[in-house]
């Protein structure tokens, strides 16, 4: 086995081992609330080595056996999967650090069992991102939504058993009747699902079958959110915050649109996409669902229901990306992945600092808390400027290249889309850093000072920051991705 | 059907006569005891199908007499059915030994009864203890 | 080598002689340990003929040394040696599950009787496997059915309902096994033999004969009642929720099975060349009977609150995706049934395992209101049974997702996308019921101690046993792929 193949193995493994660790040492809560952290930071070293490799122009895979013909289980790294491999074991690190200072200070109960199913689901995560074909992306998918059912339903309570069947019921039946039939269709139709650059799909494919199956995998793909595909998501803010930072904001949602973008760049091809136009009705869709719910975020005051609403309106900003197949959208698509995943799990984190320190959920008794959880909701406002896309925040770079692609594309009326979403998100995502600052506090509120629930946002917000100036780290990936 | 037809195949309207009366008493029957006596009596018409079905024109009975040229009637299918009639036997007991265990345990083997049983959801009344000194493990 | 060169005849001759002092045996240990022990043999016995057969393809086994087709002889080639694997290493674990389980549910000096008919089962279903006679078959049929009656019959101890169960299960099979007897007789009657292979060239030689095809009619619809293809199968929900725990795992995983394959066997193996109207019964009349099997289980499952009740009511979904994988009249087709054959015997069988455990936690039926909170009660046994729940509905990196993928694979190159929206459809209709368990069972908080101090480790072994294979089937899927493939291409040559 070569290095890389070594390296491909330790990130894929390394979060079982951390599950398993944490099972073993269940009742030594130092030592398990450790192996979190400390998986992350192997896997994530591993991330990095990966992804230097696929700058450098290397294959980085691993076939194993055959499943059916044509199909292997295998691993191999795209530019698009190295890309999200960092941000998903990256974040880890943070996140499982966050959640032991909430679940610690929020005195969950489970935790161990939390721990567990967090590991396994960010296993599911790296191993969708570096997939070696669309049977596999499938596959870890599935693993996804089902190890991370007993996060969404942890409090065992009546709300987390609804919010669970919608969760389960909406993901699984969009796989089992749009995703899994797609995919099969692919395979009878290309005889293959590797992801190639250029598309899989014979050229004589008619356009409007192309976007019939477009349509299923858009929406067989439930993780993505795409509307009305979208309801599982404010449903599943009923979990824990760190289940909403990480998965919701990071591993779930981001695996779904990674698994848009994969196929719209290595199934479809961009420009097979662009030639036969049947992406359009797509980035239509994708622009209403920006639109519409930023236009429900502003009407909710539970914090964190406020940031579900912007994060699918966030997610369907690479589903248009995606859509409107140019280089350059899908350039911004991707970083958009990056973007918004360091800047949503600070805002996720902040919600639920608010909520373990200040026992507060909503937007509307945030008045005056500013003072007294300072770095909380500095680090909010940040966070909020790289979603908005003002620089020197992160997410101004995918923002432009966003506006570019539209550009590109021929389809102006998304610049307009865009701007005006960008509006919408200065609405309700600064009212609560406003409120905290600028208004007088209502009542008396008692603030704890959980330490490990103040430091990952902060250190997010930094990453946002820090990625508008380090772009080029990793805007190399994302131009092997578009690069003929 | 023409007498002719009747004539040549009476064996199987004999057969086939049987095997309908066996069903029947099966289906409509509501003693279990005489709904295994309408099996055995579809079982017997099967017998005699294939016993009929062996017999050669002209052919005796498949003993070895000596005699050069002798059509003996084909022994196979009587092998087979003294299989069949053993099974038979077997399932007919088996069968008995449950009715007699119905009877302990409901009071009753007659379907009607065991029917409106089920639907007033009485039926699991009685659970036979397994007492702890009566377990192995 | 002696031992070697009648593995075949051992295979059933073992475990009859073996059921006949385990009757004589005085204590229910010793009875359990000499059925273990022989089970154990068989499964080494069933490995040895693996590695024949992929040596050599193909094994002709004449009894007392009488060729065919005089003789009585057991055909052994891919179609059936993965199976006979799968009833070997079943009955291993059933038996060693029946340790613990068969014990608490049947009086203790029933035990080495209860032994004794299991091991008869066991060997009738080997029979059942291997046998290339058509009134041979019918033998082991009904000893199958006997024995398996008795079997259910003992969980009378438990629930009176059981002897019902049994009886229906004797009616209802007796005639099922006659019928079979009828068609042998006509198929006897137009080709003069008995010999399975033989009967291939006869029928070439007769052509399109009335009699053989109605032959052919009969013995379809005798072994139907025994595989539990709907809509023939109403014996088989009663007779499995009201069977002890081993007897449902044991009967739900492999009797039907072997069933189905000689059902397969028939159609494909001897008849499909023979005549049209195999195609036609495939087309019209086995898809939409195995398409009402799928929706019927499935959804009389979802409605049903005894837990036994519901899995046998989802093992008559799932043979008919079986016969449905048949009915597609394809080479991919029958490898997909052949491989749900095998991930379905395994999958079921840790379910009704785990339910048994379940059931012997509270105290009594396992329903729905009873098995509140009890997945936090009996944590390891409830892992294990979830695992065994994903792989029915088919998620990835279980067993279940392979047979869902060749059944698709299939399905798709027929091209008939209504298929394969009634099988995505039935599919998730599947997650309804099992999350309707699992949510009872994790989500609720428990509402009566449990009757037992700890889950016996004696019992959840076996269910893990068989969790770890369905598992490693998920992921190191190979082998199971060419079995089901080895199985087509032995009945319609390979493709």
């Amino acid at each position: 086995m070569s290095d890389s193949q070594l390296l491909l193995a330790i990130s894929l493994v390394m979060p079982l081992l951390s599950a398993l660790a944490v099972v073993v040492f269940s009742n030594q809560e130092n030592i398990r609330d450790i192996c979190g952290p400390v998986g992350g930071l192997i896997t994530f070293i591993s991330a990095i080595f990966i992804a230097s490799a696929i700058m450098d122009g290397k294959t980085v895979s691993i076939t194993l056996w055959q499943i059916a013909p044509g199909i292997d289980f295998s691993f191999k790294v795209t530019p698009l999967g190295a890309l999200f491999g960092l941000v998903a074991s990256g974040l880890w690190i943070v996140a499982s650090i966050y959640t032991v200072g909430y679940m610690r200070g929020a005195k969950e109960k489970n935790q161990t069992r939390f721990a567990f199913y967090y590991a396994v689901a960010i296993h599911a995560a790296m191993a969708i991102s570096y997939s070696g074909n669309l049977m596999m992306l499938f596959i870890f998918y599935e693993v996804l939504t089902f190890s991370t059912y007993p996060l969404v339903a942890h409090s065992q309570t009546k709300e987390a058993r609804n919010a669970g069947r919608l969760y389960m019921g909406i993901l699984v039946a969009t796989s089992l009747l749009l995703f899994l039939p797609a995919i099969f269709w692919v395979w009878t139709v290309s005889g293959t699902l590797e992801f190639t650059k250029g598309g899989i799909l014979p050229a004589d494919f008619p356009p409007f079958l192309v976007s019939v199956m477009l349509a299923m995998f858009a929406f067989g793909i439930g993780k993505a959110a795409l509307m009305p595909i979208h309801r599982w998501l404010p449903a599943a803010m009923v979990a824990p915050t760190p289940v909403s930072a990480l998965l919701h904001a990071v591993a779930v949602v981001k695996a779904g649109v990674f698994s848009v973008l994969t196929i719209t760049v290595y199934i479809f091809g961009i420009d097979f996409l662009n030639i036969t136009g049947s992406a359009v009705w797509l980035a239509w869709l994708a622009a209403f669902t920006i639109l519409a719910s930023s236009i429900i975020a502003i009407t909710k005051d539970d914090l964190k229901a406020r940031l579900a609403y912007s994060t699918i309106s966030q997610l369907s900003y690479i589903v248009l990306g995606a859509a409107l197949a140019t280089a350059a959208a899908t350039e911004g698509a991707a970083l958009h992945i990056v973007m918004h995943a360091s800047a949503k799990i600070t805002l996720f984190f902040c919600a639920g600092a608010i909520y373990v320190n200040a026992h507060i959920k909503k937007i509307s008794e945030l008045d005056g808390l500013g003072p007294k959880l300072p770095l909380i909701f500095i680090a909010f406002f940040l966070a909020s400027l790289s979603i908005i896309g003002i620089p020197p925040m992160g997410g101004s770079w995918s923002k432009f290249l966003l506006m570019a692609g539209s550009v590109d594309a021929r389809m102006p009326l998304m610049l307009a889309v865009l701007a005006i979403s960008s509006l919408l998100n200065v609405y309700y995502l600064l009212e609560p850093c406003a409120r905290a600052f600028f208004k007088p506090a209502i009542k008396e509120v008692h603030v704890e000072n959980h330490i490990l629930t103040i430091i990952p946002p902060v250190v997010t917000a930094m990453i946002s920051l820090s990625l508008f100036f380090t772009i080029d780290w990793v805007r190399p990936l994302t131009t092997l991705m578009v690069m003929p | 059907m023409s007498i002719n037809l009747i004539v040549l195949y009476w064996n199987y309207i004999i057969v086939i006569m049987l095997m309908m009366a066996g069903l029947y008493i099966i289906i409509s029957n509501q003693n279990f005891i005489k709904k295994l006596v309408g099996l055995s009596i579809f079982q017997s018409s099967v017998f005699i199908f294939y016993i009929s079905l062996g017999k050669v024109s002209g052919g005796t009975a498949p003993i070895l007499t000596g005699i050069e040229d002798t059509v003996y009637s084909n022994p196979l299918p009587h092998v087979l059915i003294l299989t069949a009639i053993v099974v038979g036997v077997a399932t007919n007991a088996l069968g008995l030994a449950l009715v007699v265990r119905i009877q302990e345990a409901f009071k009753s083997i007659e379907e009607h009864k065991l029917l409106a049983l089920k639907k007033e959801d009485g039926l699991k009344d009685i659970q036979i203890e397994v007492s702890k000194e009566d377990r192995a493990v | 080598m002696l031992i070697l060169d009648n593995i075949p005849a051992l295979l059933v001759a073992i475990p009859l002689l073996a059921s006949a002092v385990v009757s004589l045996l005085p204590s229910a240990r010793i009875a359990w340990g000499f059925a273990f022990i022989t089970t154990l043999i068989c499964l080494y016995m069933a490995f040895e003929l693996v590695g024949i057969i992929s040596s050599t393809q193909a094994l002709s086994y004449a009894f007392g040394g009488w060729e065919p087709p005089w003789g009585i002889v057991f055909v052994l080639d891919s179609a059936n040696v993965y199976l006979v694997l799968l009833v070997a290493f079943v009955s291993v674990i059933a038996t060693l599950y029946a340790y613990t389980m068969l014990a608490r549910e049947i009086a203790v000096e029933d035990l080495p009787k209860a032994y004794a008919v299991w091991l008869l089962a066991i060997a009738s279903l080997f029979g059942l496997a291997m046998t290339g006679d058509a009134f041979n078959l019918f033998v082991f049929l009904e000893i199958s059915a006997l024995s398996s009656i008795t079997l259910i019959a003992l969980g009378a101890g438990q629930d009176r309902r059981a002897l019902l169960a049994a009886y229906n299960y004797l009616i209802i099979g007796a005639i099922g096994a006659t019928f079979y007897v009828i068609g042998v007789g006509y198929l006897y009657a137009a080709t003069g033999s008995l010999n399975l292979i033989d009967i291939i060239d006869r029928l070439n030689e007769l052509g399109t004969n009335q009699a053989a095809i109605t032959g052919l009619a009969f013995m379809l619809a005798g072994i139907m009642v025994k595989a539990g293809v709907f809509p023939v199968h109403i014996w088989l929900p009663a007779a499995y929720s009201y069977a002890p725990s081993a007897v449902s795992s044991l009967l739900a995983a492999v009797a039907t099975k072997v069933a189905i394959y000689y059902f397969a066997r028939l159609l494909f193996g001897i008849f499909i060349d023979i005549t049209q109207l195999v195609d036609f019964f495939l087309l019209y009349i086995l898809m939409p009977v195995s398409i009402l099997a799928i929706f019927y289980g499935t959804i009389a499952a979802i409605y049903q609150s005894d837990f036994k009740r519901l899995f046998a009511l989802s093992s008559i979904a799932q043979i008919g995706y079986i016969t449905f994988a048949f009915s597609l009249n394809s080479h991919s087709g029958i490898s997909a049934g052949f491989i749900h054959i095998i991930n379905h015997a395994l999958i079921k069988g840790a379910l009704f395992m785990a339910v048994g455990i379940f059931a012997l936690g509270i105290g009594s039926r396992a329903t729905m209101s009873s098995m509140q909170g009890v997945g936090r009660q009996m944590p390891i046994t409830f892992a294990g049974f979830v695992l065994a729940g994903l792989a029915l509905i088919g998620v990835p990196l279980t067993a279940g997702f392979i047979s869902k993928l060749y059944l698709f694979k299939a399905i798709f190159e027929t091209g008939n996308g209504f298929y394969v929206a009634l099988i995505a459809l039935s599919s998730v209709l599947s997650v309804l019921y099992l999350w309707k368990i699992l949510e009872v069972m994790w989500l609720k908080e428990p509402v009566q101690p449990l009757k037992i101090d700890k889950e016996p480790a004696s019992a959840y072994l076996p269910v893990w046993l068989m969790v770890g294979v369905i598992m490693i089937f998920g992921v190191y899927s190979g082998d199971v792929i060419s079995s089901g493939i080895g199985a087509a291409n032995a009945l319609i040559g390979a493709r």
